[in-house]
């Protein structure tokens, strides 16, 4: 395990990376804010795990994939979808219930899923989807394609059986799985010191006889250089790794109803939002000369534009036909 | 016809299917080297090599959660639970992920796993290695559930259980696994949520879950003796099942017994007595009965456990029952 800090590596990066960072974040951003609005709104049904502060992770590590490389996400999978490259107009439809949605309206937000670009889903259990990324890997490996597998899960994940029998299958299989920890501190509404003794859930890798890393989860270029090693690495046929980062959840585990104090401190909070991934990326673009203010701004301001258009698409799509129901209940 | 044993029909199921497709793995504790605990993968891993068939750590939620995923990447695995008992261990990849992405993920994904596992009581086996807990599993939408009762029919439905686009369970007996009976030696298919109607009969139907098919003909044919001609249908899928034979024969009969391994509380003949009622009331000379184990674990002593398990002598004992409550 080694601690990276690629506080320099921003040189190292071409423009186009930096750039492909920041819109992947500003594009989760902007998607969760208006998820968390529509809901406050009382206009979208359902719960709501929202993403906001993690952006780094997502963006670093789908920055180093393929469309054909395979990801399993979680309960707060927004994220990862839109990260992938899921179609913000179907995501938003799914949050809406309605026909026009990923999952037609029967999966919701946990639930967001697109094998085109290699989405395996994200999944309202906890670890739930940990092993079907195992599973993608072997059916890789089985088919002869060099294609890797990347089961997102956060630090309280790594208490379940479903993680550590993925990871001991994984590594005894010697299968091209990345297991990314995003590490927010907190399982729930539990800080991670009061759910494990460990400081560091990479510790758990040597269990497994696989190597890990540490990265900056606020830090969306280290994410990116430290993923990108191991992704190839696992495409080289070296076989599991894993990835923590450390990161924070600038939102409650669910819902939009603002940061509740106690379980966490003001303090804690307002250190964690300092670091603003996306803040950070874009000083340091600009700090660097790679991008002008303006043309951050033109990232938002699209992204916006898209959004708005998705919402509408979603709004004004159609429910779906209660006739319908047993749709998909069974392959026929 | 050449007879096999139902263990050696269930072998040839999965070298006919890894032949004909190379999507086709097996996957599960024991089932490479050594051939699995009852050996019904014998030979499997020296006719289609390691890359096939896969010994894998005791870790069933890992690996049936592995074959989730491998399934919904085109694979088509067969993960062996050895034990049906150890479901518990696994079941979350089962029910809320297996059977759930199909309709989770609007219909983008199928899961072709086959899930093999064995099942019942009668080797002294104890209570966390004798269940029948098919009901379970019955009850989850987008699950298949089948329990061949014979050689003939492991083989066959094996068969549709593998080329099946849906999870499917299949329960092995385990006290059918050295029955001998005619298989025929090609690849054949029996249609999940087909049942058989495995002796006609005017006077009752005796509606049997898994080996209670065979204590039902046993019971069937010591009745002939006396007289009543007794219709034994044997369900073969309880997920899908196949209600419509169900209901034809006891339209015709008037009286249904239904019997299964498993306790008798909340077992599948619940639903199966629930929707002759709700379907063929008016057809009906008296109530339907249940037969199954009594509230309790499987015991371990060979005495307890035969009498704990429903034989032949009490279904012929129910099926009289039937006829004098009918006043037949």
């Amino acid at each position: 395990m080694t601690e990276t800090a690629e506080q320099d590596s921003i040189r190292a990066l071409p423009t186009d990376t930096l750039h492909d960072l920041y819109r992947r974040m500003v594009r989760i951003r902007l998607f969760e804010e208006e998820a968390g609005k529509l809901m406050e709104g009382g206009r979208m049904p359902g719960f709501l795990h929202l993403y906001v502060g993690q952006e780094a992770v997502a963006a670093g590590v789908m920055a180093t994939l393929r469309a054909d490389d395979v990801i399993t996400s979680t309960h707060r999978g927004h994220g990862h979808a839109v990260a992938k490259g899921a179609d913000l107009r179907y995501m938003y439809a799914e949050l809406f219930g309605k026909q026009t949605g990923y999952c037609k309206g029967r999966g919701g937000s946990m639930h967001i899923n697109d094998l085109s670009i290699g989405m395996l889903g994200a999944n309202g259990i906890v670890g739930g989807g940990i092993p079907h990324a195992v599973g993608a890997a072997f059916a890789a490996v089985y088919k002869g394609q060099d294609s890797v597998a990347v089961p997102f899960f956060g630090d309280g994940a790594t208490n379940i059986g479903a993680f550590h029998e993925s990871a001991n299958l994984a590594a005894v299989m010697h299968l091209p799985v990345i297991f990314v920890c995003e590490n927010n501190g907190y399982a729930e509404f539990t800080p991670q010191a009061r759910h494990m003794l460990l400081e560091n859930v990479a510790d758990r890798a040597a269990a497994y006889g696989m190597p890990a890393e540490i990265v900056d989860g606020m830090d969306a270029v280290a994410v990116y250089v430290a993923a990108g090693r191991l992704v190839e690495r696992a495409r080289a046929g070296e076989g599991p790794s894993l990835l923590e980062a450390k990161t924070y959840r600038f939102y409650d585990h669910q819902g939009v109803k603002g940061l509740r104090i106690p379980y966490r401190t003001q303090e804690e909070i307002d250190t964690w939002m300092e670091r603003d991934a996306i803040s950070a990326l874009g000083q340091r673009m600009t700090d660097a000369k790679v991008a002008t203010p303006e043309e951050l701004e033109k990232v938002w301001s699209g992204t916006r534009e898209e959004i708005a258009a998705a919402i509408t698409f979603a709004e004004q799509s159609p429910d779906p036909d209660p006739a319908d129901l047993l749709d998909n209940v069974y392959t026929v | 016809m050449r007879e096999i044993t139902y263990v050696k029909a269930f072998t040839e199921s999965l070298m006919q299917l890894m032949a004909e497709d190379e999507d086709v793995v097996v996957i599960g504790e024991d089932v490479a080297h050594y051939g699995g605990v009852f050996h019904a993968f014998d030979g499997l891993l020296k006719a289609y090599g390691e890359k096939r068939v896969i010994d894998t750590p005791i870790s069933e939620m890992g690996f049936i959660g592995m074959g989730v995923g491998a399934a919904a990447r085109g694979l088509r695995p067969v993960c062996d639970l050895m034990f049906l008992d150890f479901i518990g261990v696994c079941l979350d990849q089962l029910y809320n992920q297996a059977a759930k992405l199909k309709f989770m993920f609007g219909g983008d994904v199928s899961v072709p796993l086959t899930l093999t596992t064995a099942g019942g009581a009668g080797l002294s086996a104890g209570p966390q290695h004798s269940q029948s807990l098919e009901a379970w599993l019955a009850h989850v939408p987008g699950l298949k559930v089948a329990l061949p009762s014979s050689p003939h029919d492991v083989k066959g439905l094996m068969v549709a259980a593998v080329r099946d686009d849906n999870p499917t369970v299949v329960v092995l007996n385990k006290r059918m696994l050295g029955v001998k009976g005619p298989v025929p030696e090609e690849i054949y298919e029996i249609p999940l949520g087909q049942a058989a109607t495995v002796r006609p009969g005017r006077d009752a139907t005796v509606i049997a879950v898994g080996r209670m098919v065979v204590e039902a003909v046993t019971a069937a044919e010591e009745l002939a003796g006396s007289g009543t001609e007794v219709e034994v249908i044997d369900v073969r899928t309880v997920q899908p099942l196949d209600s419509a034979t169900i209901l034809d024969s006891v339209r015709r009969t008037n009286r249904a017994l239904v019997v299964h391994e498993a306790v008798t509380f909340g077992g599948i003949g619940a639903e199966i007595a629930s929707q002759i009622q709700e379907e063929a009331f008016d057809y009906l000379d008296a109530p339907v009965l249940r037969l199954g184990a009594p509230f309790s674990p499987v015991p371990f002593s060979p005495v307890l456990e035969r009498a704990y398990i429903p034989d032949s002598n009490r279904i012929a004992a129910g099926v009289r029952r039937l006829l004098e409550r009918s006043g037949g």
